[in-house]
């Protein structure tokens, strides 16, 4: 069995090529990703597992731990003989109203996306300006929208007072309106940002189907829903990720603008579980962890068909 | 084009969009015009009710100037800067590498890393809330910027990967290959092939981890503690408190910690705006 020198030759020649470079192109991808996987690894993924042993036990955040089995679960979800915390209780329901009202931030980013998208002199500062929302913090936002809704001397209360609706103790001090108050404040750079998703979108629309829809009769509505929207698809998608994954992370607003009162009415999971574990009602670790493994799971359902539509895109670019 | 371009539009409709737009936009716009008034009024003006009219006389000097010499705003400002700067840079340079790993080669588990990257972002905070704190905790950086800022790197890693991995996978790949066959090692194409070409997508990562880190306050509540390590969205709670009920100050205080991100928007709007709406367009 005998190689011919002359094939063999030319890597005869570099009998220095040490074992990194043999194997350089298979080890590269590694050492590249070694450092945002060890970052990832010890701030996202294991904390995840911690969060779910931690949640079946007893803990101050200080002392021992004590396992307890699924007591949290069952005290927060009234397995068994209790009844379901009450709290919780709340805080799911409003997480339900902020996630469907929320959505509304599609829409309506839609309808202010094509009231601009126009070639009129000064169009580009009127999108940034109409942008400008988004950038702003949530805790100014927030602070912003208590101030609006001042009982007495707000502008809200004001403005209803014309047509003869008061508000008992302001939006915001009222348990029946709280939590829609902090949605609407929470819209308003929801909707910037869904609406700026379908500016880039409406951009790409290609104008030749465009005209051949027009025609053909087609306009307005019907224009919109059988050319337009269809061709806006990959913009829908994003505004449904960023918007629902808003929706369920709401806290910052929360937080500034009633900590969750009146009476905890505008609890969301994301806020009461935040309380339970570093209020001054005293740290309740294993409890608070409970909450944001049912939150986690909640979240979980969106995730996995998001996951699942960037899968399926990934594998139909291959 | 739709709607209809203007042009082509009734005379009738062309005006009254002409006069519609800036009507609609400063409704839009009317909370911030309500507090920008508000910080330039003086107290009294608060004291007679005089909430939401023009202020009596100008008084934005002494107010801005309050916040700035009277509290510990800036501070606040500060600390929010040197979280925010080194995060920046942390999580940029993390995901253009893993980026590269992921864009340019081809390995068995080339796709799960990145489904994982692209899952943590999604995750609620609270479920890594208790175990950061406790990680922080023991590694004494709790109330330290520095624990801040490891966090938020690893948190933003996802994001960035999965931006700066597509925005690699689009870049013309025989170039890549044309490098190799010249025999330029794999950290030389990153360097020096690679890079170059990805300037565009790093400042509109920049640009947007610099907006999200400076507005974060959930981290900034649960890891920090006093004005110490408080990033500025923290720090404005303190400051309210501070100046209870005086609307002038709070309004005017508000704004200087609303600022940074909004200068950075204009100076880099395109970036900004290439950015948030990747993959809005097929």
């Amino acid at each position: 069995m005998s190689v011919s020198p002359a094939v063999s030759s030319p890597h005869a020649s570099l009998p220095e090529k040490g074992w990194y470079k043999r194997n350089e192109i298979a080890i590269t991808p590694w050492l590249f990703l070694m450092p945002a996987m060890i970052f990832f690894t010890i701030y996202v993924i294991i904390p995840i597992g911690q969060s779910f042993w931690i949640s079946f036990h007893q803990w101050d955040g200080l002392g021992e731990k004590t396992w307890i089995g699924t007591a949290n679960y069952e005290r927060l979800l009234g397995w068994g003989d209790q009844n379901m915390d009450r709290k919780f209780e709340t805080s799911f329901w409003n997480n339900l109203r902020w996630l469907v009202l929320y959505l509304l931030a599609i829409p309506a980013g839609l309808f202010i996306a094509l009231f601009l998208n126009q070639t009129v002199r000064g169009i580009r500062f009127y999108k940034s300006m109409f942008f400008f929302p988004f950038v702003i913090s949530q805790v100014v936002v927030g602070l912003v929208f208590g101030w609006f809704y001042l009982p007495n001397d707000g502008l809200f209360d004001i403005i209803t007072g014309w047509v003869g609706i008061d508000v008992k103790g302001g939006v915001l001090g009222n348990p029946n309106t709280a939590t829609y108050g902090i949605i609407a404040a929470g819209l308003w750079p929801q909707t910037a940002y869904c609406m700026i998703l379908y500016l880039t979108g409406l951009n790409a629309v290609d104008p030749e189907q465009v005209e051949a829809a027009r025609l053909d009769g087609a306009k307005g509505h019907k224009m919109l829903w059988y050319v337009i929207l269809p061709q806006l698809k990959p913009a829908t998608f994003i505004a449904f990720v960023v918007t629902i994954i808003g929706a369920l992370r709401s806290f910052d607003l929360i937080s500034v603008m009633t900590n969750g009162g009146p009476f905890g009415s505008t609890r969301v999971l994301s806020f009461f579980m935040f309380e339970e574990s570093l209020s001054e009602f005293g740290f309740r670790m294993g409890y608070g962890a409970a909450i944001a493994v049912v939150l986690f799971f909640l979240m979980l359902g969106f995730i996995g068909y998001f996951l699942y539509s960037m899968y399926r895109d990934e594998k139909g670019a291959h | 084009m739709f709607p209809k371009p203007l042009e082509k539009s009734s005379r009738t409709w062309q005006i009254s969009y002409q006069l519609l737009l800036p009507f609609a936009l400063i409704l839009w716009l009317l909370p911030l015009l309500a507090v920008a008034n508000f910080s330039i009024k003086p107290e009294a003006d608060f004291v007679n009710g005089n909430y939401w009219g023009l202020p009596s006389s100008f008084e934005a000097f002494s107010n801005y100037g309050r916040v700035f010499f009277d509290s510990n705003m800036p501070r606040y400002l500060l600390n929010s800067l040197f979280i925010t700067i080194p995060t920046v840079i942390g999580a940029v340079a993390l995901s253009c590498m893993a980026g590269f790993a992921l864009g340019i080669y081809k390995f068995k588990s080339n796709l799960p890393i990145f489904f994982i990257f692209i899952a943590g972002n999604f995750v609620p905070f609270q479920i890594l809330m208790v175990p950061v704190r406790d990680l922080t905790i023991s590694m004494n950086l709790y109330d330290t910027k520095t624990g801040l800022v490891l966090f938020h790197i690893a948190f933003q890693t996802g994001f960035c990967t999965l931006f700066m991995r597509n925005f690699i996978r689009a870049l013309p790949f025989p170039l890549i290959e044309a490098a190799r066959v010249e025999g330029i090692s794999e950290w030389r194409i990153f360097l020096y092939v690679v890079l170059p070409l990805m300037k565009p997508a790093l400042a509109a990562l920049a640009v947007l981890i610099f907006t999200f880190i400076w507005n974060d306050y959930f981290w900034a509540v649960v890891l920090t503690q006093g004005p110490d390590a408080q990033p500025v969205t923290a720090g404005i709670t303190e400051f309210n408190s501070q100046f209870r009920a005086a609307y002038h100050l709070m309004s005017a205080g508000s704004i200087v910690a609303a600022l940074p991100p909004v200068v950075m928007f204009f100076l880099m709007q395109k970036h900004f705006i290439a950015g948030l709406t990747l993959g809005a367009v097929k």
